[in-house]
């Protein structure tokens, strides 16, 4: 008996992509992962520019997490120049990073992947009958887009960070207008933990090894050490070496498998598994309260581990507005100097990559960017061979359904990882 | 528009980084309420649901960069009866148009180790320069109010107006001192079209240009003024050469000095 799934335009992620499965008799002849999204050729026409300009130009590699591709830049180019910059910029920067956070897991979480929970369509469909769950998820994510408007000016694609810090760093009292719905917005974040701890997720255990940063200080997001949940431990300048791009025969998709054998996984569930100990306490308490154990492992899980991470981000970033002094210098600036250099930060679908050469001048020689979807291929399509015994039972229907949905658990932006996959062209 | 049903809207896109989109749900505030005015016909961002046109209106994100999207914006135009082009990329190329000024063929080689099997034309254009275009919302990303307020002048079956001068006068409606007078940071704010509410100048930067030139602008006498300021003037050609560089009235100044 054969079968095919064909999902030919995944809704509810962002960018283009397709997926095409061929079973007989229970056995996968064939699974391919397509992404059709249009090469945009960053790394291209990055060279040439001054370094100044490229945290707002990857910026746009994605709309949804422009924080994560400014950070990463950022900092990759400080190591270069030599700018150590001060901890109140760092915490700024953070504080960033965290409303990036609350915006795009909540737009996940609520607008893109619970539906497949309940079988909606969308979540304007789901509003009709959960109207308070919807109406409170948007106002939770508008916090987190206040957060990021505020320090940044606007939400999507930010223009006050910068190479060195912040073009303007924002005064304590700007931060008021985050204050007035501070308590609601709290009280659904936590409330989400059981919320999505108590949804039904389809069986799926697979021996996946969860990458993600890892620092012995913080909850980790602009810096760290790479360390995994089978024993790496290495610094970023050994992303490439311990990660390495791979090409498959039946794809035209790089990928990266660690040490070019297996797939990973990065995000929000690599996060939580290896750094769940610096979560806010208050966070913890209600992730026990709802039954849920480290590590986690069933990938459609990660919508919990998402919302454990709103949670964390709300509750930091109120710590971080009660204690906030402004930087006494908004940026640290350095002469150009010729160098290249690495930096990893966590973007909320896991480590982006970005490496720089930079002239004397100050003008990019050549850039290389990996980001959390491009890694998370691999892993992506390990899940969907997991299940393939399972697909061969259903409807055709209902296995498209759970295959869209396998894929959703990675939350994969596929703008960003465009200008870096390979379109499948092949014709049949 | 349609006065017996709702009517249709979808949400299409081309090469983008998806930010023009994200603005409709971005409108956390409006956008149940948006959902109840219209019928949300074809947005694969946000919905399964993916009905077949004719649509009444069909907001277009991001250039024409690949030999289908020439095909598919062509298709999406016989579809839908009011087209708006959303965002820098659909109205100006975005930040991809910059290989226009390269050859496709060298930067598939720097990007992918298999340059053959990328299918890329040779430029990223806007969406007019392939298809009769409505209106043109303009900005990196678009502002969510111009949009929502777009989308109700629609409704309600007026013409939407929307500005036509420069990010200058947003700046002195804000209160913002002159980047350029007060601290001698380049900007080109003077020619590009206002509609952001000028955040560039209030972050203490200058403007970048990513809502596209503003009507009928000097770009070249604001370069001969910079430069006689003492700015740079690769700097300041580099301004215009960002997310709207491939513009018209941009790239002519570009092309000038380059």
């Amino acid at each position: 008996m054969s079968k095919e799934i064909k999902v030919d335009y995944l809704a509810r992620v962002e960018g283009e992509g397709a997926l095409d499965i061929k079973l007989r008799d229970g056995q996968v002849e064939k699974l391919e992962l397509r992404i059709f999204e249009p090469p945009r050729f960053f790394e291209a026409f990055l060279e040439g520019r001054s370094y100044m300009e490229v945290p707002d130009i990857t910026a746009r590699i994605c709309g949804i997490c422009p924080v994560a591709y400014q950070m990463s830049s950022a900092r990759a180019l400080e190591k270069i120049l030599g700018i150590e910059v001060s901890p109140e910029i760092k915490t700024l920067r953070r504080l960033l990073y965290l409303g990036e956070y609350v915006e795009s897991h909540v737009l996940h979480v609520y607008l893109l992947h619970a539906p497949d929970f309940f079988g909606y369509e969308s979540a304007i469909e789901m509003a009709k009958d959960h109207p308070d769950v919807v109406k409170k998820a948007l106002s939770l994510k508008h916090w987190g887009n206040l957060v990021m408007q505020i320090i940044g000016g606007r939400s999507v694609h930010p223009v006050s960070p910068r190479v060195g810090g912040f073009h303007r760093a924002v005064k304590k009292e700007e931060f008021t207008p985050l204050l007035t719905n501070l308590d609601e917005v709290k009280q659904t974040a936590l409330d989400a933990v059981e919320w999505t701890a108590g949804l039904r997720f389809p069986d799926l255990e697979r021996d996946t090894e969860y990458v993600s940063l890892w620092s012995n200080a913080e909850y980790p997001i602009l810096e760290g050490r790479i360390r995994s949940t089978k024993g790496i431990d290495v610094a970023e300048e050994e992303f490439e070496t311990t990660f390495i791009e791979h090409q498959v025969p039946y794809s035209t998709a790089l990928r990266r498998l660690v040490r070019g054998k297996t797939p990973y996984a990065a995000g929000p569930q690599a996060r939580v598994n290896l750094n769940h100990d610096k979560l806010m306490p208050e966070v913890l308490d209600k992730a026990k309260e709802a039954g849920i154990s480290f590590p986690i492992q069933n990938p459609y899980m990660s919508i919990v581990s998402r919302i454990l991470e709103v949670a964390h981000a709300v509750l930091e970033a109120e710590e971080i507005i009660e204690r906030y002094k402004p930087p006494s210098a908004p940026y640290v600036m350095k002469e150009p100097r010729e160098g290249e250099a690495v930096a990893i930060t966590e973007a909320p679908r896991g480590m982006l990559y970005h490496k720089y050469a930079i002239d004397g001048r100050g003008m990019v020689k050549t850039a290389k960017i990996s980001s959390p979807t491009a890694q998370n291929q691999s892993s992506m399509e390990a899940d969907l061979l997991e299940l393939a015994p399972k697909l061969a039972k259903m409807t055709n229907e209902k296995a498209t359904l759970l295959c869209e949905q396998t894929i959703r658990n990675y939350d994969p932006c596929i703008s960003c990882s465009a200008h870096f996959l390979k379109l499948n062209i092949t014709s049949e | 528009m349609s006065k017996n049903r709702k009517t249709s809207l979808a949400v299409f896109k081309f090469s983008s980084c998806d930010g023009c989109q994200l603005q409709i749900l971005n409108a956390e505030n409006e956008l149940l309420e948006l959902a109840n005015q219209v019928d949300i016909s074809y947005f694969m961002e946000a919905t399964r649901r993916a009905k077949p046109g004719p649509y009444d209106v069909a907001l277009v994100e991001g250039s024409v960069s690949t030999p289908h999207e020439k095909e598919l914006v062509a298709e999406i135009r016989k579809n839908s009866k009011y087209l708006i082009a959303i965002g820098a990329c659909a109205t100006a190329g975005g930040i991809q148009a910059l290989r226009n000024w390269s050859s496709v063929e060298s930067f598939k080689k720097i990007v992918y180790p298999n340059p053959e099997w990328i299918a890329a034309l040779e430029k990223a254009t806007p969406i007019s320069e392939h298809v009769k275009v409505d209106l043109e919302l303009m900005g990196c990303p678009i502002n969510k109010d111009q949009l929502l307020y777009v989308t109700a002048q629609l409704l309600r079956g007026k013409k939407p107006y929307l500005p036509t001068y420069s990010v200058c006068l947003e700046c002195k409606m804000r209160g913002t001192p002159c980047v350029i007078v007060s601290k001698k940071v380049p900007c080109i704010g003077p020619t590009t079209m206002a509609g952001c509410g000028a955040i560039c100048p209030a972050y203490g930067r200058g403007c970048y240009g990513c809502f596209g030139p503003m009507d009928d602008p000097n770009p070249k006498a604001l370069v001969d003024y910079l430069v006689s300021e003492g700015i740079d003037k690769g700097d300041v050609i580099r301004l215009f050469k960002g997310f709207t560089g491939y513009s018209e009235k941009f790239r002519k100044v570009i092309d000038e000095y380059e």
